[in-house]
């Protein structure tokens, strides 16, 4: 039973993140049709820029409530920034380029990202741990886990929520929707593909950031730890299917429930098991588990 | 199939490429330059394994599976059978790739564009978390290897590198009798309309198979003989995505347009990660990011498309 709850709880807590996270890839997927491998880059930035500013704001002993003002900033900013540079100035060259071309401007994007961390904020690792001290633990089922990270998941399900309010209530979800099942025809209807291109990037990118900056106070945030996070969450993309927002949410419940497991029980089986899950739906199911019906097209 | 292709001029410059370049790297340059000649030569067999696949628009993100997959055959060929020998390392790394290669071909050559990326990404990670994890391989420490042999003498470091190049003449050798057999035209044809050729008569998933098993055997060449070069495998240098990555990045600076771009490119790009690491430690991945940038917009050919406009041996029109 102890054991149960304790990989419940640590598979929920990764997935919640890993949501986050793949959800902005999946979004960009969705809409753009790219694999942006530079989402390793945003989630990296999020998480300095995060870190900086919690361990500015805990060493000069501000009013807590401004660590999740940091954190959500840092990732409007990252976001804002980064995104817009780099849509508007390289992606938006290439939509008639080959997919992989694509894919590869992305890699060499995302090395770029990762170097520029280097020069801006050194090589030390950073450790802002100031809200998940000040937030403390409890005991669940009797098992001693950390607030914040349990926060985690409630934010996970409001950023779940809005996603999909937006997409379903809205007027500009409707018109995301219709970009997504077909771009030129959206585009002879008098929509703005460009802009909605440029404002989906930055939505993405924001929301990778937004996962590095809001796990940055559990972990040590370290030069090169994002390489991983692009990878794992390739993994939840494919899994649940990309480009599906449902998708996301199964995928990252799966890849994290599963390595929860794996890590209490057979270490040697952490990653295997994750690439080995995204092997196996790729054979039996390329589109993805839960990927949205393609719209069959004339 | 190889009649009259040591007259083809493709194969008399590749040749001569490689013996100049192994001549530059054995007596006139200093070790760490000859060492970037010899890792490039040997990385760029990885590299034209990709390109032979990218000629039939497929682009495989998780090709270290196979580099890494020869590699390790040398290291686990030595730690349970004694295998030293320079010619078995090589033999046992393409085996090993390549029987890998046929079997995952099976699956693989029912996919194309992003699906076929992605489930190539999914194999060689599946291998990395193997790799990395499990003890008895050595983990994210991997193995060394020792010293390489030819017939029971120890072979040195100038006798590997012309061993690597007698390989890499051979694997030259090889693809462009590939490529300019009919099986080999098939592969342009099938990026331009697969439906049309299999009205030809032909497979489309058997061609894609044969191609895909050598592409492997080829990454696995390079891995074995990097392996050998190094005197170390592990799986963070040898079979993570990023290694894919950096292996799809060459191909594509180099360009697609000669069996000897690869090579060229592998060695350009060894020199470029050693200069920027040199001269800017902290930004030698900017550096390379800032290439691949550049390449991709202002010189989509690669560099051959370089050569191309100085070739001296330019081919008259027929």
């Amino acid at each position: 039973m102890q054991f149960l709850i304790t990989v419940l709880l640590d598979g929920l807590i990764y997935a919640s993140y890993l949501f986050i996270v793949s959800l902005g890839l999946t979004i960009t997927f969705g809409v753009m049709k790219i694999l942006n491998v530079a989402h390793g880059g945003f989630f990296a930035w999020g998480a300095y820029l995060a870190s900086i500013s919690i361990i500015y704001l805990g060493d000069n002993e501000y009013n807590s409530f401004l660590y999740y003002f940091a954190i959500f900033l840092s990732a409007i900013i990252v976001g804002l920034f980064f995104g817009y540079i780099i849509e508007r100035f390289i992606l938006r060259k290439m939509y008639n380029e080959d997919i992989h071309l694509i894919v590869l401007a992305t890699f060499g994007l995302f090395w770029i990202l990762e170097d520029l961390i280097l020069h801006v904020f050194g090589v030390d690792p950073l450790m802002p741990y100031y809200p998940a001290m000040e937030l403390g633990g409890i005991e669940v089922g009797g098992i001693f886990q950390g607030v914040y990270s349990l926060t985690l998941a409630g934010l996970a399900i409001i950023v779940a929520f809005i996603c999909w309010y937006f997409l379903k209530k809205t007027k500009y979800g409707k018109v995301l929707q219709s970009v997504i099942f077909d771009r030129e025809v959206s585009v002879s209807m008098g929509i703005n593909v460009t802009k909605v291109y440029l404002i989906t990037f930055i939505i993405g990118g924001m929301l990778g950031a937004l996962g590095g900056a809001y796990i940055a106070p559990t972990i040590s945030v370290s030069p090169g730890f994002a390489i991983d996070v692009v990878v794992m969450s390739f993994a939840v993309v494919v899994i649940g299917g990309m480009g599906s927002v449902p998708g996301a949410l199964i995928g990252s419940l799966i890849v994290g429930l599963v390595r929860a497991f794996a890590v209490h029980q057979a270490p040697i089986l952490e990653l295997f098991i994750i690439y080995a899950i995204m092997a196996i739906v790729l054979i039996i199911k390329p589109e993805g588990l839960f990927a949205p019906p393609k719209p069959r097209k004339i | 199939m190889f009649k009259g292709i040591l007259k083809e001029q493709t194969i008399q410059v590749g040749i001569g490429f490689v013996f100049i370049v192994v001549l530059l790297g054995t007596f006139i340059l200093p070790e760490w330059m000859s060492n970037n000649f010899m890792y490039g030569l040997s990385r760029g067999l990885a590299v034209l394994g990709l390109m032979i696949l990218w000629r039939t628009n497929l682009v495989s993100f998780g090709h270290a599976l196979y580099y890494g997959f020869g590699a390790y055959a040398v290291a686990m060929a030595q730690k349970y059978l004694g295998v030293t020998d320079v010619f078995l390392r090589v033999i046992i790394a393409i085996a090993a790739a390549g029987l890998l290669g046929f079997v995952l071909g099976f699956i693989l050559r029912r996919y194309r564009e992003i699906f076929f990326a992605m489930l190539s990404l999914a194999f060689s990670m599946v291998l990395y978390g193997l790799l990395a994890k499990a003890e008895f391989l050595g983990s994210t420490d991997g193995m060394s290897i020792s010293p390489s042999t030819m017939f029971g003498f120890e072979l040195g470091r100038f006798g590997l590198f012309y061993f690597i190049g007698f390989v890499v003449i051979l694997s030259l050798i090889f693809a462009h009798a590939y490529l300019r057999s009919s099986l080999g035209h098939l592969t342009t044809a099938i990026m331009d309309n697969e439906i049309r050729v299999e009205y030809l008569g032909y497979s489309v998933e058997k061609a894609i198979h044969i191609k895909y098993v050598i592409s492997a055997c080829l990454a696995g060449g390079a891995g074995g003989l990097m392996a050998a070069a190094l005197g170390q495998v592990d799986p963070d240098s040898m079979v993570l995505w990023s290694v894919s990555g950096e292996l799809v990045f060459v191909t594509i600076m180099a360009g697609l347009g000669n069996i000897l771009a690869p090579f060229v490119g592998a060695i350009f790009f060894e020199f470029i990660r050693t200069y920027a690491y040199e001269f800017a430690p902290q930004a030698w991945q900017m550096i390379i990011g800032g290439t691949l940038l550049a390449i991709i917009f202002f010189l989509p050919g690669g560099l051959w498309s370089l050569f191309q406009k100085i070739n001296p041996f330019k081919k008259e029109k027929k």
